[in-house]
């Protein structure tokens, strides 16, 4: 006797449910790298929208680097920004639609360099957005230049032989500096490379969004990444390096609560 | 009743953002035009329509946040003065390329850099040929007067709205700074996101409701042939712009034997020079392009049946007079006369140059 086919319906009526996508993602092959962190980072952000109940709420924006198709994954109303004006763009949805919920999803590059100005002010105006914050150390997108939180002697496409701070400045910690701001309410940093800590930066995801809610102000959720290709190493070699180097720079964390 | 007012220029634009129910202003200060923002924050429009102002940190983070709003469907604008508006055509770019509706009025003064804060109009280029990045056009206004200050607020609202595209007032210093007797418009209501929708079409971020799909503003296609096909449809946007909203005044061009072309204070000094010249004699007339983009390209080219010749009048090096000459097309000889550096030319200046180049035609 040959066994009969099973469909998806069949097995999810037959057993306990214990991990379903979010209908917030659409079903589309991420362009990501192979062992990248920004799917779970994605899918998080969605997930936390659904369960909230906020998803007909909420207008994302989009940055430019490799999260710049973001909204193509992302099945909610969504901007892309011009590179580094996303906190200021979300300004200007959340100043005129005051009920919606707002986010950005920036990267590195796009936050802590061309895009400080608009980061600081954005917080320091205490706007009532979320901000998330990919923190991979290099730009992904342009094929792996120094970022402005590129670790000392670490190397990149525009720091071939490691980053010398005397000439190319220190690592930026962005999320410390906007976390002294008073119109910050949360500040916090996490990371996604193994599910002890995809939980706990969900966490921290759906608080900045509560306090979204409760309209208390800026809510900077940085997540450590791996950048797998732009570090060149395996992904399995790239979390073990961004464990052990990221982090002892970057360490996990609520930074203001 | 009627409501007339003595105003600044900047303030009957201000006044007349609040009262043609914008939504939102967003701008950061800069001399000649800080009264704007000045007099968006004394009136607290939020008390009267529910507006919202905010000082922004930039004139890059102001266009940004226009953006942010604009994509939401929201009647928004912004107001600076030359060197302010080049750090703002990174995003007026991309919202052409994204198709926003918005109102971004230059109040001129003199560059390059820093230049002056005196009255200039050498952003004509910048504002008609694109300025910043690919291929884009703005709606481009030029008020003459105070009351075209408050009365190209609607207006350009409307024309914004009805193309899916920036709209530039194209205004200098001394009309933003002058005061004059201004004829203030209505109060309009602001819309709320269903009548937009009704009126405009549902393309706005204001939350993904599950009966329709998600909306997304963007100006970036990575694939070239989804691109091209884009700006396909933009120039055809733009070709039925240039079709249906050219605007222009002709002074005195019926039996002109001579025609002088300016706009904004240029176009305030020719008509004095028509009076000027028509008292000795010299029959001159005044085409004054309302819309500097759309150019008034067929009108110019049928009074070069008729006018001797043109001359094109700017507080610039010589920008509109290019388009002037493409318009004439070679019938006539076209001239220019400008003042730069925020040196303002008299008539009497005008009128030399006038006599002079009807000297060189004979």
């Amino acid at each position: 006797m040959t066994e009969a086919v099973i469909t998806p319906e069949e097995i999810i009526k037959r057993g306990k449910i214990v991990f379903k996508k979010t209908k917030n993602m659409l079903d589309k092959t991420l362009s990501y790298c192979p062992g990248c962190g920004h799917g779970v980072a994605h899918r998080l952000v969605m997930e936390v929208i659904e369960e909230m109940g906020i998803t007909e709420d909420t207008i994302g924006v989009a940055p430019v680097g490799c999260s710049v198709l973001a909204y193509e994954f992302m099945n909610i109303d969504m901007q892309q920004a011009a590179h580094g004006r996303a906190p200021a763009v979300a300004t200007g949805i959340k100043r005129v639609l005051p009920e919606k919920y707002v986010f950005t999803y920036q990267g590195d590059g796009d936050l802590a360099a061309i895009g400080t100005a608009e980061t600081i002010h954005a917080c320091n105006r205490g706007e009532n957005i979320v901000i998330i914050f990919i923190n991979n150390g290099i730009y992904g997108m342009t094929g792996g230049q120094m970022a402005p939180t590129t670790l000392q002697g670490m190397k990149s496409s525009t720091s071939p032989y490691g980053r010398v701070v005397e000439t190319m400045g220190y690592p930026l910690k962005i999320t410390e500096m906007v976390a002294m701001l008073p119109g910050v309410a949360y500040a916090t940093r996490q990371a996604v490379h193994e599910a002890k800590y995809v939980r706990k930066a969900k966490r921290a995801i759906r608080k900045a969004f509560e306090n979204q809610k409760d309209k208390k102000g800026t809510s900077i959720v940085e997540i450590v990444s791996n950048c797998n290709s732009g570090w060149k190493m395996t992904p399995v070699d790239s979390n073990k390096w961004l464990e052990e180097n990221m982090l002892a720079y970057f360490p996990l964390g609520d930074i203001k609560k | 009743m009627e409501d007339v007012k003595l105003m600044k220029g900047n303030e009957a634009m201000a006044e007349a953002a609040i009262r043609a129910g914008a939504d939102a202003y967003f701008g950061y200060p800069i001399t000649p035009q800080s009264e704007v923002i000045e007099y968006l924050m004394m009136e607290k429009p939020e008390n009267r329509t529910g507006m919202q102002v905010l000082q922004a940190e930039s004139e890059v983070a102001a266009i940004n946040m226009v953006y942010g709003a604009a994509a939401c469907g929201k009647r928004v604008m912004t107001s600076s003065s030359s060197p302010g508006i080049s750090l703002k055509l990174e995003g007026i770019s991309y919202m052409a390329g994204s198709e926003l509706p918005c109102l971004i009025a230059n109040v001129m003064r003199g560059g390059p850099g820093l230049g002056t804060i005196q009255p200039g109009q050498a952003d004509y280029f910048q504002a008609v040929k694109g300025g910043g990045h690919g291929d884009y056009r703005l709606i481009v206004l030029a008020p003459s007067t105070v009351q075209e200050m408050a009365d190209f607020v609607d207006l350009g609202f409307e024309l914004a709205f009805k193309y899916r595209n920036p709209v530039m007032i194209l205004s200098d210093g001394a009309i933003g700074q002058m005061m004059e007797k201004v004829f203030l418009p209505d109060q309009k209501e602001r819309l709320t996101d269903k009548e937009v929708i009704n009126k405009y079409g549902s393309w706005a971020t204001t939350g993904k409701p599950e009966s329709r799909e998600r909306n997304i503003i963007t100006s970036l296609n990575l694939k070239s042939e989804v691109q091209e096909n884009h700006n396909f449809h933009l120039q055809k946007k733009y070709k039925s712009i240039e079709e249906n909203e050219i605007r222009y005044e002709a002074i005195q061009c019926d039996d002109a034997e001579y025609i002088m072309v300016a706009f904004g204070t240029s176009a305030r000094i020719c008509q004095k020079v028509i009076q000027l010249g028509r008292d000795k004699g010299l029959k001159l007339g005044l085409l004054r392009p309302i819309t500097l983009w759309p150019f008034p390209k067929q009108i110019i080219n049928k009074l070069a049946d008729t006018s001797k010749g043109f001359l094109s009048v700017e507080m610039n090096a010589g920008q509109m007079i290019e388009d002037v000459q493409l318009a004439v097309n070679g019938k006539a000889p076209v001239s220019h006369y400008g003042r730069m550096g925020g040196m303002i030319p008299s008539p009497s200046d005008v009128l030399v140059a006038v006599e002079k180049e009807l000297k060189k035609i004979g």
